[in-house]
């Protein structure tokens, strides 16, 4: 058998998992035994033309970053899908939306008023809003348009495999590898992380006790090592997937979500208000001092709490889609 | 002259573009550099936990997360009116300084060296990193990729993950530094020093000893006469982490100086309909067009900004190198695009005998890390992003939640010199219709130096994002097109 070919491409991202991808170090060089890069934007040369004139099915693994917000990404998440035997959703914006999913609490509309009119420090008298197609004095200048909606890689291609995580932890990129390079990759669909949550690699101690009080970070200095949620803060381990060994716990930090649902949880949001509906005793009507509608008052932001990485593959996505 | 065929220009687009116009004698008549991208961070902030933006903010750029991290902090700090203890300012310097010995590792190595290591006529299939290795050798090459890794693991140290680090809230940081990890990192902040000097060396033999590049440095292309920005200490030193926001004019005497908190007062945004990213100026000056000029408002920030308007920097070794730098190229300012590199090379080491410094404070381990906060309002925070000022302004309501956010970032603050440095090089350097692959290259240097990162300058994707440049011909036809990654 021939070298792997691999292909990384980005979309709507930061270019925190192409650094990711460098931030396996020296185990980089173990990928360059087994495969050849054919077409990486951020490290070689290689033109989208080149992309096209490919066969149907030549790359063989494709690691795609980044959510879909433009004509042109879905273009190329489109492409690549036809070039590629195995297409993989890396980091949380292909996988679930990411951070920039959360574009969809508004639309193009409310995101241009804000940057371009009403923000304090813009001077913008005459309201000018940048057009797709511009004459100036020499000839046309255009710019793409970009769509409402924030979507996940799986909302515009068939995705074969998801590597979690914003961005994904070394221990599940270098597990990816070496699935793909032994061939023994798990069934279609499958999340590559294992199938724990985060509060399962969490060193905390959890009592699982019933909470009175919905209480923020911000506001106090936890107990180093006992459980957050037992403390009283919404920390989304228990809704979210594993294998990143509870790196952002370790920093004494609640874990925000970044890699998405657990294996059997239908929706990471709705799992988080399960988990927390036990511990607020909601089921046990009548526990002392326990007044449903202040924890109500103190859960603030319950979408950017529950759904920070998820929006755009939440249930809760909005109600008209329109790219 | 030779047609070229292209490719529809709509498959291209999602990344900065520059469109170069000839005229009638095939000179150029005009250079446009385009951002097509926005998304939008101030407007999907709000509403938003305040403790959140913090770990939303580093998302806008994952090349640099750690100074939007820290610029969110800081503007929380505000907000909040609370100062963080003193080890957690501390703490957040430490890991500023390690986030900087990567990211100027990260830029000279793969970015700038390729155009002087293996020269600006080389073929572009050599003139990459790997082109740099074969040059200075494969033992200089895995000290490069150490280093970087160092800044990155610093980071990681005190802040959770390299990217993306979580441990930054207002009144201070959540992780405090035990005697096993201030070990650590004062082992490679101490290996970096070397590591920066060795650097030096590189630029030193490799660039200065070689009069063909100084004169090219020099040169008319290569020249822009605007205002300048940075952070600076009490001394007028460059820093990094906090401090006041200092102006210099042409002659490099300082004209404005002000607070974070006050910085509507002194800059404001400018709109054009062909570029999504906005262009900032002086507001004292005002937006007169991207021109340069004492009658312009525009300012360069970044590691040449920053040098011009300061006046020496805070670590031994760093401000010798500050003076040679001013003496060899004629004085404050430094108006040569192409000095970029040498201020950042300048900077790598004053981060890292800064790195040096606070790892070596016996006081770095000790326990106060939060101080209380108090109740929310509004606060900026501001700091030196590797690529420039970083201004996050912050409007909380009483729930401490975001209720307006603003953003100007590192590279809007250039974007108007970029345009301009890219338009006067194309001008010097492309006449009568003659354009070949090393004078593109020649063009595309003039903006290399200033590291542009497209995903911070509109808050746009990618981070450092492939470019295209078309040239038209007097009527409007596409003469030529060319294709290629900036990193």
């Amino acid at each position: 058998m021939g070298k792997l070919k691999l292909c990384f491409y980005w979309a709507a991202s930061c270019g925190g998992c192409e650094i990711a991808v460098l931030d396996i170090n020296e185990k980089i060089l173990d990928i360059l035994e087994i495969a050849d890069i054919v077409f990486w934007p951020v490290a070689m040369d290689v033109k989208y033309a080149d992309v096209e004139a490919m066969s149907d099915g030549y790359i063989d693994v494709c690691l795609f970053n980044g959510a879909i917000r433009t004509e042109e990404q879905e273009h190329l998440a489109r492409l690549l899908r036809v070039k590629s035997k195995t297409l993989i959703a890396f980091g949380s914006c292909a996988h679930t939306g990411g951070i920039p999913g959360l574009g969809n609490v508004s639309d193009r509309q409310g995101i241009f008023d804000r940057a371009y009119l009403s923000s304090p420090s813009t001077v913008n008298e005459s309201g000018v809003i940048p057009q797709v197609k511009v004459d100036v004095e020499e000839g046309s200048l255009t710019l793409p348009e970009f769509y409402d909606t924030v979507m996940s890689l799986d909302q515009v291609v068939d995705v074969d495999y998801y590597i979690p995580g914003c961005p994904p932890p070394p221990a599940l990129i270098e597990g990816a590898v070496q699935a793909i390079a032994e061939g023994e990759l798990p069934p279609k669909g499958s999340v590559l992380a294992p199938p724990k949550s985060v509060c399962d690699e969490c060193p905390r101690e959890r009592e699982e006790k019933n909470i009175t009080e919905i209480k923020r970070i911000i506001d106090f200095e936890p107990d180093p090592e006992r459980c957050l949620l037992d403390q009283g803060i919404v920390c989304m381990g228990p809704a979210t997937r594993g294998g990143c060994d509870a790196r952002c716990l370790k920093a004494k930090m609640p874990c925000t979500g970044c890699g998405g649902p657990c294996p059997e949880a239908v929706e990471q949001g709705m799992a988080m208000i399960s988990a927390l509906s036990t511990v607020l005793g909601l089921f046990s009507e009548k526990q002392e001092g326990f007044d449903p509608e202040m924890i109500m008052e103190q859960l603030k932001d319950p979408l950017g709490t529950f759904y920070k990485y998820g929006l755009p593959t939440s249930l809760v996505n909005r109600r008209v889609m329109k790219r | 002259m030779k047609r070229v065929t292209i490719e529809p220009i709509t498959r291209l687009e999602g990344h900065g573009k520059i469109s170069i116009f000839l005229n009638d004698e095939g000179n150029v008549e005009n250079a446009y550099l385009q951002i097509p991208e926005l998304r939008g961070f101030e407007r999907f902030c709000e509403g938003r936990r305040a403790e959140d933006m913090p770990i939303i903010t580093p998302r806008i750029c994952g090349v640099c997360p750690v100074a939007h991290h820290m610029a969110s902090a800081k503007a929380l700090d505000s907000a909040y009116g609370v100062e963080p203890t003193p080890t957690a300012k501390k703490l957040r310097e430490l890991m500023y300084s390690g986030y900087i010995i990567y990211d100027h590792t990260l830029h000279f190595y793969f970015l700038g060296a390729p155009d002087f290591v293996v020269g600006p006529d080389a073929p572009p299939s050599e003139r990459n990193i790997f082109g740099v290795l074969k040059k200075v050798g494969l033992d200089v090459g895995r000290e490069v990729i150490k280093h970087r890794a160092y800044g990155q693991r610093i980071t990681e140290i005190l802040g959770g993950k390299a990217t993306h680090p979580t441990s930054c809230l207002p009144g201070g940081i959540s992780k405090g530094l035990n005697e096993k990890e201030k070990e650590d990192i004062e082992k490679m902040a101490r290996s970096s020093v070397e590591f920066a000097r060795f650097t030096l060396g590189i630029f030193n033999d490799v660039v200065l000893s070689n009069k063909d590049y100084v004169e090219m440095i020099l040169s008319d292309p290569y020249q822009l006469r605007t205002y300048n920005m940075g952070l600076v200490d009490r001394d007028n030193n460059v820093n990094l982490y906090d401090g006041d926001i200092r102006v210099t004019d042409l002659k490099g005497a300082e004209f404005d100086r002000f607070k974070a908190e006050d910085y509507l007062d002194h800059i404001s945004e400018h709109v054009e309909p062909w570029t999504y990213s906005k262009f900032t100026f002086l507001k004292k000056v005002g937006w007169n067009g991207l021109r340069d000029g004492e009658e312009s408002g525009v300012y360069r920030v970044g590691p040449l900004g920053r040098l011009n308007a300061a006046e020496g920097m805070a670590t031994p070794l760093a401000d010798e190198e500050y003076d040679r730098m001013y003496e060899t190229l004629g004085g404050r300012p430094v108006n040569s695009t192409l000095a970029f590199h040498w201020a950042r090379l300048v900077e790598l080491l004053y981060a890292a005998e800064r790195t040096v410094e606070l790892a070596s404070d016996p006081e770095i381990t000790a326990k106060d890390l939060r101080n209380p906060v108090g109740d929310p309002g509004e606060g900026v925070g501001v700091v030196e992003a590797a690529r420039g000022t970083l201004y996050h302004h912050y409007k909380l309501n009483d729930e401490g939640l975001m209720e307006k956010v603003n953003l100007i970032v590192a590279t809007t603050n250039n974007y108007a010199d970029i345009c301009m440095s890219i338009r006067e090089a194309a001008r010097g350097l492309i006449k009568r219709g003659e354009v070949s692959e090393g004078l593109l290259n020649k063009v595309e240097m003039a903006f290399r130096a200033y590291d542009p990162c497209f995903a911070c300058s509109t808050h746009a994707y990618p981070g450092e994002a492939p470019t295209v440049v078309d040239i038209y011909d007097s009527e409007g036809s596409l003469l030529y097109r060319r294709e290629r990654n900036l990193s």
